[in-house]
């Protein structure tokens, strides 16, 4: 079985700051991770492949220093990586980078694609949705369990607000996986032996034979005007008196403030 | 600091850093508590190809030795020296194997070992054989193809929880010590069974329990090296593995000092963080500079083991003896800095303090050890003359 799960490296902080002039995340001073949720679709990656066989190929776009990213993937049990870097992907939205790593998973081959259910920098969960639109394929998105694979079919239990559904799709398929799918193992002293010689292939979009006015920024429809922190919500009010007060204060408050 | 560590080494300290900090430290006040066996961070271990840092590659091991496995024992034992001791121990169990096997039983025992399959334990001691080994009751008979083994081993540390067990047992009471043969003894032989689980002041996330044997019928293969090596096998053995203990003393002290310094800059009396007194300070800078000396020992120690030094039984014994009393002088001081805190089973140092203080005794108590030290200091002394 063909396995390519894909992985983010984002700032390792639950407080992304956001620079007010140009609109983008401030890395420095922040240490990378690999987005949190990428760890249990590296694992549930890794599981299928030591039930059914096959490889576990990581794929990232983004700068050269990502490769720290794809090597500690592969110290958790993953074959390959898959470094795409270029300077034409660079600020790609969901839709274009979506388009890029579709055609870098193409060139890869797969019967399984996993990603996280979204990225804590970026939060958008479109990515893994985007990559099954432009490869035609099927999705699963916030897989919290699979529950069998064959026949070309898979069976996922997939997390809705009140409870899960039980979704059955053809093969090859995207899935999308929320926290609750396993436990992500620790590496290990061969993993991470492993990660340090395993060669990281870098594709480019020339290799891809992609069309470059739909990657990076001529590719992305998407422009962001501003970003800005939400205001904190404030403290709300409570009335308190008979029923008849109460309601006759909500009710003056409401038209004197807020309608 | 640079310890000189190679690349791998770096690794094992980064891998059990990890494990440590984010498996073991929310679970070791439970099993301290219970007492029960850690099965699942034993089972982490042997995920992470930690059970196999010390073992040859051509057993299914990382192909370290014993600088690498006191890297994993100190770094382990910093977060709890009782769970780290489901490692330490296996490796006292394994040393008899790894030096006096033949190729076919390390074939058949060490990759499962290596793998963290199978954990193995060592029994030596008996309730009339402690620091006297020549006290061994136990007796090994031969008959045809057959040892026939007869007697109850005391305290031996993952009793019942090992598969494989090397143990000690006279082939021939009339000559002491010097009739004392090595065996390995596998879990579920006939005649092989567990008896009292002891209830212990600290380790407690680890198991000790007594081995009985009863007309245990082993294949004569099992015999480690050749009749009348069981004395020799035990005492080989602890000079590979007197380091590990050492490494364990040694984690532990580095647990306790860290959490001393954490309280004594959060604590304030006076006004003031009690890391702002000197009368503080000054224990802070001694604990400190004792653990070092110590780390500096041990890993020399477990350097001459690697490098194949000709006579270890001294450094062994330093190594074990001086960083085992730091551990104990320490974690006591550790919980003199955290008051009436440290004293609490909220604050992990009373346990670090109960958990320090078997590293004074087993493996040869200090006593012993400094008696180890003393003979070869004669010994060398007369060599010159
Ligand atoms: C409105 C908007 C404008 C943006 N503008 C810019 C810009 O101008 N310049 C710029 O550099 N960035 C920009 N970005 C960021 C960039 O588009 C996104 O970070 C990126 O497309 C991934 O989206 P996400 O972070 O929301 O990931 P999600 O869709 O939340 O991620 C879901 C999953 O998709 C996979 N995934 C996501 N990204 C990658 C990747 N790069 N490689 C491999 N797998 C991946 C992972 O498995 C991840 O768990 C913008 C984002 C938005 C929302
Ligand atoms: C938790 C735990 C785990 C253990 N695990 C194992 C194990 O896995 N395998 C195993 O075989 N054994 C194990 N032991 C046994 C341990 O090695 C012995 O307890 C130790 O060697 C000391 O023996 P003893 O307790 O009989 O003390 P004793 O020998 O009775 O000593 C009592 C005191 O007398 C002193 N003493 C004795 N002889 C001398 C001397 N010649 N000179 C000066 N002082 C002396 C000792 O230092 C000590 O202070 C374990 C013990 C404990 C408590």
């Amino acid at each position: 079985m063909n396995i390519v799960v894909c992985i983010k490296q984002v700032p390792d902080t639950t407080e992304v700051r956001i620079d007010p002039k140009t609109n983008t995340l401030i890395r420095e001073g922040v240490a990378s991770i690999i987005n949190p949720f990428d760890l249990y679709a590296i694992e549930e990656g890794v599981r299928l492949k030591e039930k059914f066989g096959g490889k576990v190929t990581v794929i990232s776009m983004g700068p050269k220093q990502v490769e720290n990213a794809l090597r500690e993937a592969i110290s958790l049990g993953a074959d390959e990586a898959v470094l795409m870097s270029d300077r034409a992907f660079a600020g790609s939205d969901t839709l274009a980078t979506s388009l890029a790593l579709s055609e870098g998973i193409r060139k890869t081959g797969f019967d399984v694609i996993i990603c996280g259910k979204q990225a804590i920098d970026g939060d958008t969960a479109q990515v893994g949705p985007g990559i099954a639109a432009h490869l035609d394929i099927p999705q699963i998105t916030y897989v919290k369990k699979i529950e069998s694979i064959n026949d070309g079919k898979i069976l996922a239990e997939r997390m809705v607000e009140e409870g899960y559904e039980v979704v059955e799709s053809t093969l090859p398929v995207l899935i999308t996986v929320v926290k609750e799918i396993n436990e992500p193992r620790l590496p290990s002293l061969k993993g991470k032996m492993k990660a340090k010689k395993t060669e990281i292939k870098i594709i480019t979009s020339e290799d891809l034979g992609i069309d470059k006015t739909k990657i990076g920024l001529d590719g992305s429809p998407t422009w962001v005007m501003k970003i800005f922190t939400p205001p904190k919500k404030e403290g709300g009010k409570i009335f308190e008196g008979s029923t008849e007060e109460v309601v006759a204060k909500l009710v003056s408050e409401l038209q004197d403030n807020l309608i | 600091m640079n310890y000189g560590f190679t690349e791998e080494q770096l690794m094992i300290q980064e891998i059990c850093d990890k494990i440590g900090k984010e498996k073991i430290v929310p679970v070791r006040e439970k099993y301290d508590e219970t007492g029960d066996f850690p099965w699942d961070i034993v089972k982490i271990l042997s995920e992470s190809d930690i059970f196999g840092v010390y073992l040859p590659e051509e057993y299914g091991g990382m192909g370290g030795g014993c600088l690498d496995m006191c890297i994993a024992t100190e770094t382990l034992s910093k977060y709890c020296g009782g769970i780290a001791l489901a490692f330490a121990a296996t490796g006292l169990g394994t040393y008899p194997l790894l030096l006096y096997g033949s190729e076919q039983q390390k074939k058949k025992y060490l990759p499962d070992i290596a793998s963290g399959k199978k954990l193995a334990a060592f029994g030596l001691t008996e309730s009339n054989a402690g620091s006297d080994v020549g006290g061994i009751q136990t007796t090994a008979v031969k008959k045809g193809d057959y040892y026939i083994l007869n007697g109850t081993k005391q305290w031996i540390t993952n009793g019942g929880e090992a598969e494989i067990y090397s143990v000690i047992a006279s082939t021939n009471k009339a000559k002491g010590a010097r009739g004392l043969s090595a065996f390995i003894v596998e879990k579920g032989t006939e005649g092989f069974s567990f008896g009292k689980k002891e209830n212990k002041m600290g380790i407690r996330a680890s198991v000790t329990r007594e081995l009985v044997f009863e007309d245990c019928k082993i294949p004569k293969e099992n015999i480690l090296g050749r009749e009348g090596a069981g004395f020799m096998v035990s005492m080989k053995t602890f000079d590979k593995s007197r380091p590990g203990v050492a490494a364990q003393a040694l984690g532990i002290a580095q647990g306790a000092l860290d959490e001393a310094v954490k309280f004594s800059r959060q604590r304030i009396q006076f006004e003031k963080p009690i890391a702002s007194f000197q009368g503080v300070q000054f224990m802070l800078a001694d604990m400190a500079t004792k653990v070092e000396a110590a780390r500096t020992l041990v890993y020399q120690a477990a350097r001459e083991v690697d490098l194949g030094s000709k006579n270890i039984s001294k450094i062994s014994a330093m190594a074990k003896m001086y960083a085992s009393d730091v551990a104990m002088e320490v974690t006591t001081d550790a919980v003199q800095i955290l008051g009436g805190s440290g004293y609490m089973k909220e604050y992990p140092v009373e346990k670090m303090m109960r958990d320090a203080k078997i590293t004074q005794i087993y493996e040869g108590t200090n006593q012993i050890q400094r008696g180890i030290i003393a003979m070869n200091l004669i010994k060398e002394g007369a060599s010159l003359e």
